[in-house]
């Protein structure tokens, strides 16, 4: 929670401390991060105006279009109506937190730009984000599976199609990794089992950040 | 450093030697290819920049009070108690800016805040910048505004009676105030047609109001600098007309003013004129002295609106029992909302682009934009053009149904051909219609499928055609249309400077390729600086689907200059003519022997040797003579026209009226795609917006009945509904390239056409999916669970099936 004397889960509390300011503590993209903000920040107001990440977006900044869809936690939430004191202390992964390093985009990344999932490029973080949930969870999902994970961010300019082709696209390129890579594995088997088991935990690059870690 | 220490690693990123035998045989290394767009890697990662990304020091957040009448008098303001709130750093009235815009120069009517009177409910009154939202928010609260209030006026219908409130004052004595535009052409003797065709099909049709709904609201920072130059960083798809409009409403000199189009987050038409915030950013910052910005909310996206114009459609179309389309004789009424916008160009493109992809022996329409009390409409994707195409589509479809023909084949018989001009006088050049049909037909299995699947399926066809840029600029000047500056360093670096707006199309890719193909750099060489009046030249914007035909010419024109250039300087250091040296691949080589090659920075240290500093520029204008030379003959005129057919295949549930569209497939005449992957994009994103107009978008604004008169029903992303990727059917692409003898590589525009034939092919497939004519838009479970229940839809569809089919009239 954040340090201070009041409850901000109480609505008459928050009414009255609205020109409070309050530190918050938080992990952005495995950065230990503390800000000041505003008491009733949201989260997305959080990571753009406090935090200078400014990829995710601000749409309708009411929960209704997806654009500032970030993870907590590993899971999926709508920035704009997160209040920032329910991050306080956990795990937030952003748009800029998905790259596998310098230089080295994300498969998801990768498969978008090969397809042009992103036009005007607005609520590809979002979309992102929750594509990125999605192959934490599932394996080479189906085209169905994406629409699906998918239905909560609006894209104005694609139709889908292109998008929803970099998603399948995605997956499989991570399956293909993780059969390689377990493929090598079991190739190696003169080597010690913890470099195996090395590995096989590491399925493709980027893809062992964020969910469930 | 000299140029040979640089070679090897130039040389290791640079293309194998066969990519360079594929050039020497006169093969496109990147025209054509699915490359990647050079903005990509910023949007995938989150680094692009948009407006509202950006922060400059001490910058203030300003808001815009509204009215919350649809129609009043400004009585007073008084905005003391806002100036005195700690925090307000300035306060700025309709006084401080009583000059009246307009995108289109004949017809400003609009003032950036209020001056007298409000004419819809969100119009703005007064404008704050303080140190943060929350301050400037309670400042506006903390405005006096005192308003008489007048009758509104809410449909067009009303705006027409005589004892009507006048919206406007009279543009001249005698008129009528609540009239933006009436046009009335004829072409040919429309009457005696009629009264020769074998068949007259009326319809009466209605097409909702829509809006653009970007992902991305309107954002603006306006910042008077100490040095008393003004700069403001805009989403907008026009910085150029921006510009000339804050010099002149603010009235500043121009020269002193740098307009910066940041990335846009989407925008189709709705950010492609002026807007109140960026007048008030501009006019904040010069009361403080600093920065000031103003993001709208997404009620007042809602509000600012711009979107496509309501329109209640009357034709009759008169064919022979061959087929042929004997007469066309429109009537239109447009719903305008309160201020002029695009309005007058709305009114003549309403008739205008009719009249291709199929001949019309004669042909009249006559179109009437009124005022209302409601947000301003404007040019949505397909501007103007979406809404007749979708009633004539459907007539025509009842002509074949009437004379028992294949509505393919009817589309097919009045086919008007390529190199030639319409009824209207429009030049036509490259056509691939035919070749459009022939592909949706094909894949949709149309011959397998039309009014032979069970009922509650079907499957409909509708054509149309579109613009690539319009032949004049909006204000009428002799200079081109488009102009692009590009300067090659010893590097290999190619930088391109372009006005085009680039809003999401991939303009900033067009002209890389561009640039990459004539001078034969890798993609990564290129980099495009797009849209600051500060450092590009000046283009018109991204509207009416002109940047790829006319900045791709102007890219060409430069970068082939500078090509000739480099050619030159190396053929003379090898000896042998500038022809024979090809630039492709990150080479310089001999089209007669590929082996003999340099790097080209190599090449340009050569030529800038020879030549100078290496630069060029490029521009584009129109042809003048493709237009009739009648009154509003230019309007509607373009250099070239794209054209596109689609088969929409639907589920119809009769129980709900719920109608699914399963697939619609989009065969696209784009003269050429400089990039299919861009073009499959355009087209993809078209026939989806299309889609959501046909069954789930509507502008809905209360009656006094229903609330408070003039208010938007729903300004929200939950409740005007936009489809979901559950909604949004599959997408089929199919592109043809007629290659069009004028444009850049062949290339026509692919932005906007296809969208227009996705709604009437929908409603066309729900005719042979129930027997039901849907002439009313949206396709809503409401209105086709009335149709339903309106007469006998399962009696009319099983006379479809009959042999003959001529018995549909009732179903008409």
């Amino acid at each position: 929670m954040i340090r201070h004397g009041f409850s901000l889960r109480d609505p008459l509390t928050i009414t009255a401390t609205l020109r409070m300011h309050a530190i918050i503590e938080l992990t952005v993209n495995g950065d230990r991060r503390s800000a000041g903000i505003p008491a009733h920040y949201t989260l997305l107001e959080t990571l753009r105006y406090a935090l200078g990440l400014t990829g995710s977006k601000q749409g309708c900044d009411k929960g209704d279009c997806g654009a500032c869809t970030v993870l907590l936690d590993g899971a999926p939430v709508l920035s704009c109506i997160t209040p920032a004191w329910e991050a306080e202390g956990r795990d937030v992964r952003t748009v800029e937190g998905i790259a596998a390093g310098p230089g080295a985009l994300h498969p998801l990344q990768e498969a978008f730009e090969i397809t042009g999932g992103a036009q005007c490029g607005f609520c590809t973080p979002g979309v992102l984000m929750s594509a990125y949930a999605l192959l934490q969870t599932t394996t080479s999902p189906s085209e169905d599976e994406v629409r699906e994970a998918l239905s909560g961010n609006l894209c104005r300019c694609t139709g889908y199609t292109k998008i929803i082709d970099a998603v399948v696209m995605a997956g499989e390129i991570l399956d293909r990794d993780r059969d390689r890579d377990r493929d090598r594995a079991g190739q190696e088997s003169g080597a010690a089992a913890g470099a195996q088991r090395a590995a096989g935990e590491q399925p493709a690059a980027g893809a062992q950040q964020g969910a469930g870690e | 450093m000299r140029p040979e220490e640089l070679r090897d690693r130039q040389a290791a990123t640079a293309a194998s030697a066969d990519t360079l035998d594929d050039a020497a045989a006169g093969n496109a290394s990147v025209i054509g290819r699915r490359n990647r767009k050079v903005d990509g890697y910023g949007k995938v990662t989150g680094a692009t920049v948009y407006t509202d990304d950006m922060t400059l020091p001490g910058m203030l957040h300003g808001k815009i009070l509204r009215s919350p009448h649809p129609h009043a008098r400004i009585v007073s303001i008084d905005t003391t108690k806002a100036e005195a709130l700690p925090g307000v750093h300035a306060v700025v009235t309709g006084r401080d800016m009583p000059v009246t815009y307009c995108v289109i120069p004949w017809t400003r009517d609009e003032y950036p805040l209020c001056v007298d009177r409000v004419r819809y409910i969100g119009d703005g009154v007064a404008a704050v910048a303080a140190v943060d939202e929350e301050t400037a928010n309670r400042a506006l609260r903390l405005i006096d505004v005192e308003y008489e209030v007048l009758e509104p006026v809410l449909t067009p219908e009303r705006a027409l009676e005589p004892d009507a409130p006048q919206i406007h004052e009279p543009g001249k004595p005698g008129h009528n105030g609540n009239i933006t535009k009436m046009v009335k052409l004829e072409f040919g003797d429309v009457d005696a047609a009629l009264e020769d065709s074998d068949v007259v099909v009326e319809g009466e049709y209605f097409f909702q109001g829509s809006t653009h709904t970007p992902i991305e609201p309107h954002c603006a920072i306006g910042w008077y600098d100490p040095a008393g130059k003004l700069t403001v960083w805009s989403a907008t798809q026009v910085p150029h007309y921006l510009h000339r409009e804050l010099a002149r409403v603010l009235d500043l000199d121009v020269a002193r003013i740098r307009v910066v189009q940041p990335a846009v987050g989407g925008a189709f038409g709705g950010k492609s004129e002026p807007f109140d915030l960026e007048f008030c950013v501009a006019a904040l910052s010069r009361k403080c002295g600093r920065p000031v910005k103003i993001l709208y909310t997404r009620e007042e996206v809602f509000y600012s609106h711009r979107g496509r114009h309501p329109m209640k459609m009357r034709y009759r179309l008169g064919g022979s029992t061959d087929g042929r389309i004997r007469a066309v004789d429109g009537r239109l009424l447009l719903d305008g909302g309160a201020y002029a916008s695009f309005g007058l160009v709305t009114a003549y493109y309403s008739g205008q682009l009719l009249t291709a992809p199929y001949t019309f022996d004669t042909y009249r329409f006559h179109s009437t934009r009124a005022y209302t009390n409601k947000p301003a409409c404007g040019p949505k994707r397909g501007h103007g053009s979406v809404q007749p195409r979708f009633a004539f589509e459907v007539q025509l479809d009842k002509l074949a149904e009437r004379l028992g023909m294949d509505p393919m084949e009817i589309r097919r018989r009045n086919f008007i051909g390529e190199r030639t001009r319409t009824i209207n006088e429009l030049r036509v050049t490259s056509n691939g219609f035919l070749q459009c049909l022939d592909a949706v037909e094909r894949a949709s299995d149309w011959k397998r499928k039309f009014r032979r699947m069970d009922y509650g399926r079907g499957v409909g066809v509708a054509g149309s055609c579109y613009i690539s840029g319009t032949n004049y600029p909006i204000y009428p000047n002799e200079m081109p249309q488009a102009a692009i500056q590009i300067q090659l360093e010893r590097s290999g670096r190619v930088a391109v400077f372009t006005g085009a707006s680039e809003i999401g199309q991939g303009s900033n890719s067009m002209v890389a390729y561009i640039a990459a193909e004539e001078l034969g750099v890798p993609l990564d060489y290129v980099r495009v600086h797009a849209t600051d009046t500060d450092m590009t030249p000046v283009d018109l914007g991204a509207y009416s689907s002109r940047e790829t035909f006319m900045v791709g010419n102007a890219c060409v024109m430069a970068a082939a200059d500078l090509r000739k250039r480099v050619c030159a300087a190396v053929g003379a250091a090898w000896d042998v003519p500038g022809g024979q040296v090809g630039l492709a691949g990150g080479w310089a080589f001999d089209l007669q022997d590929t082996a003999r090659r340099v790097p080209i920075s190599e090449a340009f240290n050569i030529a800038e040797a020879q030549h100078g500093t290496l630069a060029a520029v490029g521009h584009y204008n129109t042809p003048k003579d493709v237009h009739g030379e009648y009154r509003g003959g230019t309007i509607g005129a373009s250099p070239a026209y794209s054209f596109t057919a689609h088969v929409a295949e639907v589920t119809v549930d009769t129980e709900t009226g719920f109608v699914n569209v399963d697939s619609i497939w989009i065969a696209h005449d784009c003269g050429r795609a400089l990039n299919p992957v861009l073009v499959e994009g355009q087209m993809e994103g078209s026939a989806y917006m299309g889609y959501a107009e046909a069954l789930m978008e509507e502008q809905i604004f209360k009656d006094a009945d229903h609330g408070r008169a003039g208010l938007h029903n729903a300004p929200s992303l939950l409740d005007y509904r936009i489809p979901t990727s559950l909604d949004t059917p599959a997408l089929h692409s199919l592109i043809v390239e007629s290659i069009d003898p004028e444009g850049p590589y062949g290339a026509k525009e692919a932005g906007e056409g296809p969208l227009h034939p996705s709604i009437p092919a929908i409603a066309n497939a729900i005719y042979d999916a129930i027997g039901v004519r849907m002439d009313a838009m949206p396709f809503s479970p409401p209105n086709v669970w009335r149709a339903l229940r309106a007469g006998d839809a399962r009696a009319a569809w099983e006379r479809s099936r009959s042999p003959g089919r001529h018995a549909d009239v009732a179903a008409d």
